[in-house]
């Protein structure tokens, strides 16, 4: 289960609908062991694409040195599908590897908000439910 | 020589749960084939049966990734930090 704000929710909603028709993607810190998503950074997609997104190599060091000065870790990865359903495709499963992230997919493809989370570990996809707080 | 090599959550079965050790060699692929002969498979999880970077992972030796300063054959000093994190990518 992933319970997560709504400020936050629509925070990632609002970020992947702003990068449509590319991919947006990031992750929400959280202290670490504590599964709770709390520090909302959203990242560039440096591939721009409307089918692939990758954080900059640069950007991906920054934002775990940062996370490790803070004691977090990336409690949710998020990324978005522009035209597809909001469901781990094949290339998000083989590069997968925060066991114990909860992955979340957005999709853009219509004005319905469609927000979904997966655990991703060893190449299983499990859907999870996702709980919206105040 | 001493390098110290950051490891991530994903490789640390590897490490027995340690998020950094250190390993010796001139290059990166001297430092990757210590590593291994330490920590038995970890080699793998970085390079391919060609002898590449793996796409999965990127690796950066203190602030640069390594794709730009040569690869495996980048070279490393006394005191340098290596760091191995897996590529956040997809589709």
């Amino acid at each position: 289960m992933l319970r997560i704000s709504r400020e936050i929710h629509d925070a990632i909603m609002a970020h992947a609908r702003r990068d449509h028709p590319d991919e947006a993607c990031g992750v929400v810190a959280g202290a670490a062991g504590s599964d709770e998503p709390a520090r909302f950074v959203p990242m560039l997609n440096a591939a721009r694409s409307p089918t692939f997104y990758e954080f900059d190599s640069a950007d991906l060091l920054a934002l775990y040195k940062e996370m490790d000065a803070n004691d977090e870790q990336p409690v949710v990865i998020y990324h978005s599908h522009t035209a597809t359903e909001a469901y781990p495709s094949r290339t998000d499963i083989s590069y997968a590897s925060e066991p114990d992230a909860h992955y979340v997919l957005v999709s853009t493809r219509s004005d319905e908000a469609e927000f979904r989370s997966f655990r991703i570990v060893e190449g299983e996809v499990t859907e999870e439910p996702v709980e919206v707080i105040a | 020589m001493a390098i110290e090599v950051k490891i991530p959550t994903i490789l640390r079965t590897y490490t027995d749960g340690a998020k950094s050790v250190d390993a010796k060699g001139d290059t990166l692929a001297a430092v990757i084939d210590d590593l291994d002969g330490n920590h038995p498979g970890l080699k793998g999880r970085l390079i391919t049966d060609e002898a590449a970077l793996h796409r999965f992972v990127n690796i950066y030796v203190n602030d640069e990734d390594v794709r730009f300063t040569g690869s495996l054959e980048t070279t490393l000093k006394d005191g340098d930090v290596v760091t191995i994190l897996p590529a956040v990518a997809g589709g």
